[in-house]
Formats: C-alpha cells, sequence, structure tokens
C-alpha cells in the first residue's frame, strides 16, 4: 500500500483553481507526516504543470476536447490515473466537478468518500477527516482505514499558499483509451454574465437570503441599499426565484466578494454561501435562528426579525 | 419516455438538530422531516419536460419518516405515479452508498429513460447519489445541471461550473442528472389538492431489494458534535432600534456611510 496522495486538478485552461492549490497544501502537510509522495491528475491543461510545483509527479490525460469540462470524459481519465497511480487517499473539491467523479470513481475504483471535509489528520495508518453536514450545522468526525479514500473538500478550507509553489514536477503522459468514445460531447462553455450591477466592484453590499420570504417584501432592504448606496446582493435561492438577477448572487456558483462591509440579512449562512463572502472587511448578520452558522463567520450579529431592523437602520442611516 | 424522480426527506434545517446519546446520529425523534430542497427542484424540472414532451414522471422514495406527504405533494402536482420502496429499516442515518445500493436495482427494472435527483442532501457524508448510483448502473451522469432538454435519444444538460461560468453538453440516454434548479421556481400544489390526492391513496409499494452488506465504500462515523462556535459573531442586544443604532455607529465609524 502507497502512502501517496493524489490531487484531482481543476482548471478552466487558463490557470489552475485556488482549491487545487487548498488542496496540494493540504496533501503536503499529510504527506510529510506519512512517508507518501504528493501526486496531480490534470486533464487536458498539458501547459499548466509549472505552476504545480508542490506535486512531485503531475499525471497528465490529453485527447480530451481541450478545456472544456465533461464528467465522463474526466471521470474516466481520472480512473486511468488512479489505475496506474495507485494512491492511499484522493482529494478533489466539493466542486461540481468534485461532486461529478467522486461518487462515481468510488464505485469504479472502489474506496470510501467523504464529503464536505474541512479537516483533514493522519492517526497511525488511519485517517481522520471532519466534515461539516446539515449545512454547518453539525460536524462529524469519521475515520477511514483501508487501503484507498475519496475526500471531498470544502474550498476555502486549507490555505492556497501553502501549496502554491512552481517547479517541475515530474510529468508523465497517460494514455487512457475510449475517452472518445464517451457518451457525453461537450457543447461549449458560458462565461459569466457580466451585465447589470458588479457586486464584486462594491464597497459596502446588502445581501438578502430566504429568510425575505418574497419577492414583494425585497422593498425593505432596498430602502436600507439605497440609504447606504449599496447594491443589493443575495443568497442561491433568491435569484433562482428569479426574484433578483443571477449576476447578484454570492457563493459558490455565483460571485466571489470581499467588501468593505457585507450585510446578510436573512441568509443562514450554508458553506456555499461562506464560500462566496468570508473574506469580507466587516460582516454584519441578522438572523432570528441564534444556531444560524452565518454567525460564526460574522463580526456582529443579531437575532432581531429582518422585517423589523432593516426599516430602522434604513432610517437611521438616511436621516 | 420515462423519468423517475429519486426524493428523500431531510431534517429541517431551520430546526435545532440534537445529537442521540450515542452521539453518531442526530435524535430521529426530536427532528421534523421536510422535502429535500433540491428535489422539489428535480421535480419541477420532470414535470416541465413532461410539459413538453409527454414524458411519463415517477417519483420515487425509500419509506423514510413523512414521506408520504412528500410522494403526495409530488401526484397533486403533476406527477403520475408514485412508488415508496419498503422493508428497509428507516429509524437511523444511511449512507448515500446504502441507498444507492438500494435504489439502483429498482432503477434498472423500472426501465426510465431519465433519472433526476437533487444535487446533494444537507447529510451527504459519503457523497453525493447521482454519481454513485450511475456508477452502480454503469450510465452517464452530471451534477449540479440547472437545464435539461430532451431530444430523441439524448439530453441537452446545462451544468454549472461555479463562479457564474456553465457548460453545455448532450448525454445519451439513460442518464442519470443532480439537479440544482429547475429552469423555473417549483410550483405550488393547493393544499385542497394535496388532500384530495391524499384521500384517493395510490402510493405504490414496492419491497426495496436488501441492500449487499456494507461494502468497500463504508466509513466509519466516530461522533457529531456541534461545531466550536470559536470565531462566533459578537451579538448585538437590545430592540430592533437599539441594534440598528449600533450597526449605524459601527458603519458610520469606518467611514462606510455616505452623507
Ligand atoms: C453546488 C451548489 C452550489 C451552491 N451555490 C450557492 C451560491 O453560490 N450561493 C448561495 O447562497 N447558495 C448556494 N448554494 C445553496 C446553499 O446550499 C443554500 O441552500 C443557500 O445558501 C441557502 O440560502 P439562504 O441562507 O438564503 O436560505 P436558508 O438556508 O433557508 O436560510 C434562511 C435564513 O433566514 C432566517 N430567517 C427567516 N426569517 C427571518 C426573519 N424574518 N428575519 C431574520 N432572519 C430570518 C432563517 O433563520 C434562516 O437561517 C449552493 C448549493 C449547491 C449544492
Ligand atoms: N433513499 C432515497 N430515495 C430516493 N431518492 C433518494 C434517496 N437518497 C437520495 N435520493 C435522491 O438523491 C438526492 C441527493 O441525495 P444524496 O446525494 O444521497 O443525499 C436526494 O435529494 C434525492 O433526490
Amino acid at each position: 500500500m502507497s502512502n501517496d496522495i493524489l490531487v484531482l486538478a481543476e482548471h478552466d485552461g487558463q490557470a489552475v483553481s485556488d482549491i487545487t492549490f487548498e488542496l496540494l497544501g493540504a496533501a503536503r502537510r499529510l504527506a510529510s507526516g506519512s512517508g507518501g509522495q504528493v501526486a496531480v491528475a490534470l486533464v487536458g491543461g498539458a501547459g499548466l504543470t509549472g505552476t504545480l510545483g508542490a506535486a512531485s509527479t503531475v499525471y497528465v490525460v490529453d485527447g480530451t476536447s481541450g478545456a472544456i469540462y465533461s464528467p465522463e470524459v474526466f471521470e474516466k481519465a481520472f480512473l486511468g490515473v488512479l489505475k496506474e497511480a495507485d494512491p492511499r487517499l484522493v482529494l478533489t473539491g466539493t466542486s461540481t466537478m468534485g461532486i461529478d467523479v467522486a461518487g462515481a470513481l468510488s464505485v469504479a475504483w472502489p474506496a470510501p468518500v467523504v464529503s464536505y471535509v474541512v479537516g483533514l489528520e493522519a492517526e497511525g495508518t488511519e485517517l481522520v477527516a471532519t466534515s461539516q453536514i446539515y449545512g454547518g450545522k453539525l460536524m462529524a468526525e469519521v475515520a477511514i482505514g483501508g487501503p484507498h479514500a475519496i475526500c471531498a473538500v470544502i474550498a476555502g478550507s486549507f490555505p492556497a499558499d501553502a501549496g502554491r509553489s512552481d517547479g517541475t514536477p515530474e510529468v508523465r503522459e497517460v494514455a487512457v483509451a475510449g475517452l472518445d468514445s464517451a457518451r457525453t460531447t461537450p457543447r461549449g462553455v458560458h462565461e459569466p454574465d457580466t451585465s447589470g450591477v458588479d457586486i464584486a466592484a462594491a464597497e459596502v453590499l446588502v445581501s438578502v437570503g430566504r429568510g425575505i420570504g418574497g419577492k414583494e417584501n425585497l422593498e425593505v432592504v432596498q430602502e436600507l441599499a439605497d440609504a447606504l448606496g449599496a447594491p443589493l446582493a443575495a443568497s442561491r435561492p433568491i435569484t433562482d426565484q428569479g426574484w433578483l438577477p443571477k449576476p447578484q448572487q454570492v457563493g459558490k456558483s455565483g460571485k466571489k466578494v470581499k467588501p468593505r462591509a457585507y450585510l446578510a440579512f436573512g441568509i443562514s449562512g450554508a458553506p456555499e454561501h461562506l464560500e462566496g463572502m468570508r473574506d469580507a472587511e466587516l460582516i454584519i448578520a441578522c438572523n432570528t435562528d441564534p444556531n444560524a452558522p452565518i454567525f460564526d463567520v460574522a463580526h456582529y450579529g443579531t437575532t432581531a426579525d429582518l422585517f423589523d431592523l432593516a426599516p430602522e437602520l434604513a432610517e437611521k442611516l438616511g436621516s | 419516455m420515462r423519468i423517475l424522480v429519486l426524493m428523500r426527506q431531510l431534517p429541517d434545517l431551520v430546526e435545532e438538530l440534537e445529537i442521540s446519546s450515542e452521539g453518531t446520529d442526530i435524535d430521529r425523534e426530536l427532528v421534523k422531516f421536510v422535502m429535500n430542497e433540491f428535489d422539489d427542484q428535480a421535480l419541477e424540472e420532470a414535470l416541465l419536460l413532461k410539459e413538453s414532451s409527454g414524458a411519463e414522471v415517477v417519483v420515487v422514495a425509500l419509506d423514510e419518516p413523512d414521506v408520504d406527504q412528500a410522494l403526495y405533494t409530488a401526484i397533486a402536482k403533476g406527477a403520475d405515479r408514485a412508488v415508496k420502496l419498503t422493508g428497509v429499516s428507516n429509524e437511523r442515518w444511511m449512507s448515500t452508498h446504502e441507498r444507492a445500493a438500494i435504489l439502483a436495482p429498482y432503477v434498472e427494472e423500472s426501465a426510465a429513460d431519465l433519472v433526476l435527483t437533487g444535487v446533494q442532501a444537507a447529510d451527504d457524508l459519503d457523497g453525493q447519489l447521482a454519481g454513485v448510483l450511475a456508477g452502480l448502473l454503469g450510465l452517464p451522469h452530471a451534477a449540479v445541471v440547472v437545464g435539461v432538454e430532451l431530444k430523441d435519444s439524448t439530453v441537452l444538460v446545462t451544468q454549472e461550473l461555479g463562479g457564474g461560468r456553465s457548460v453545455d453538453e448532450e448525454i445519451d440516454l439513460p442518464a442519470v442528472l443532480g439537479l440544482q434548479a429547475a429552469r423555473q421556481a417549483p410550483r405550488y400544489a393547493p393544499i385542497s389538492k394535496i388532500r384530495q390526492v391524499t384521500q384517493a391513496g395510490g402510493i405504490e409499494e414496492v419491497a426495496a431489494h436488501t441492500p449487499p452488506e456494507a461494502s468497500a465504500t463504508a466509513i466509519s462515523l466516530r461522533r457529531l458534535y456541534v461545531p466550536e462556535r470559536s470565531g462566533h459573531a459578537e451579538m448585538l442586544e437590545g430592540t430592533p432600534g437599539e441594534v440598528a443604532e449600533r450597526i449605524a455607529e459601527i458603519l458610520r465609524s469606518r467611514g462606510l456611510v455616505k452623507g
């Protein structure tokens, strides 16, 4: 059994994503304790190996349709690498790619999966993962024995800088048969919609979540936003309902924002939301549930009802 | 064309979750169960596909607390059939791999062309269902799906990649998709309609295949705990007016208030 750790890289064709560096940093720390090597699997993006100096080996699978992501192609390509590299532990993010491939690979390359991971430690020959479940309300401590394991890690759990290092890792090309006969055909990538307000550029954001209850209630927070000269931002359910335009969504699938102040109203603080705003300089959260995870990242919190608080605040700031 | 929508119940996260005395599960006696919100999206997408292509929509669930309510609601919204897989213990947390092993034989026998699930559930400790199920069945799959269009023998899918990027791909049927969001917000069923459907009954009960013994994919859950609130916010107390005054001060002191 090897002690090696393999990171499944993510990239957009131009650059390797932060999550990959975060995983590389975590892998380096684990491997230095267990004496294993750190490797990366890179599907497409062969020109990007120079940024992966934190790994000793980069397994490159090419022959895919360029940078376009396709779940089936990536799964097959990664499986080819897993068979060749035979690592003890595979690390991926809880991104679209991670959600796609972790489960499917765990069947084809039998291995236990731990998802929503925020912490990883070695305990003798066992790995212990800490996961954040129930939308961040509970933590689970999970022991993983056996020769193989796959962990899907929440973005932001480990510092990316620890995994960033230029260098010349050994590059190994892995030929995987049958990539072209895949039953999934990529049809094109859509780049982010840049129309409308650019919430990433705003100094202050008033952000609203499902606690607002209905589109007609947005007026309450709009008045506050106007008083502050700030745009409205939102959690996913608000943009999914079409109550605010998609480019105003904060989080994993929306925008990453870092304003000087982020005022969150009726947002619970699910990991996917926190991913987009936890680095704001000042976070003030209003949520009637004192146990809402948003209070773990907020600097100031209140359990006041947003329908009481927002108008009062708008009035105080407007005058 | 037959579309299966796999649905399940989850603890309502707005309520407090208590940990059971063994420390490895939540206290299920105290929990209020609601439909996984992403399943509601999957159901909506299935109903939209039914409207545009005449597909049959079958909702499928394991026998779990309060699941009848969810199945009847699905029928009230327009699902053609509701199937409950019975005979599996429903009093403890069940891993995704166990669930998938129980669902896979049913999905196979049902001759479905398309299988929709929610993208994830909040208790997905060992991965998400769509990928595991597709792995067991040898089917193509995609998760974080926000658009589905049926062609003759393929499905055109839009997957979100994060940060506002997305990718379109054409996938051969049969396929398994994990739905993040339907093309429109999930519809509501009037309470009166749900009541009427519930009275008429009509949930088909099918004995579930016994799952294989816990396989190599088992993980051992040592304990569940409430996260330490180390970085907890300073809570502002008082009337809404007093809290508003404090927040206004904080913002002013940082020069964030104009005028
Ligand atoms: C792959 C993937 C990607 C995702 N990407 C994103 C993303 O980019 N951005 C995102 O936000 N989410 C994303 N999500 C969804 C995320 O998991 C949560 O479902 C979502 O963030 C919840 O939004 P919310 O906090 O507004 O709603 P809820 O979790 O329902 O919280 C509403 C909160 O409002 C509070 N409340 C209710 N009434 C009041 C009141 N009167 N006053 C004050 N408080 C009140 C409640 O206590 C509750 O905490 C993603 C999910 C997945 C699976
Ligand atoms: N036991 C089950 N019965 C029916 N559908 C399920 C079951 N388990 C999971 N699903 C479906 O898969 C989605 C994601 O679940 P999972 O990723 O396993 O938590 C759920 O929201 C359901 O759509």
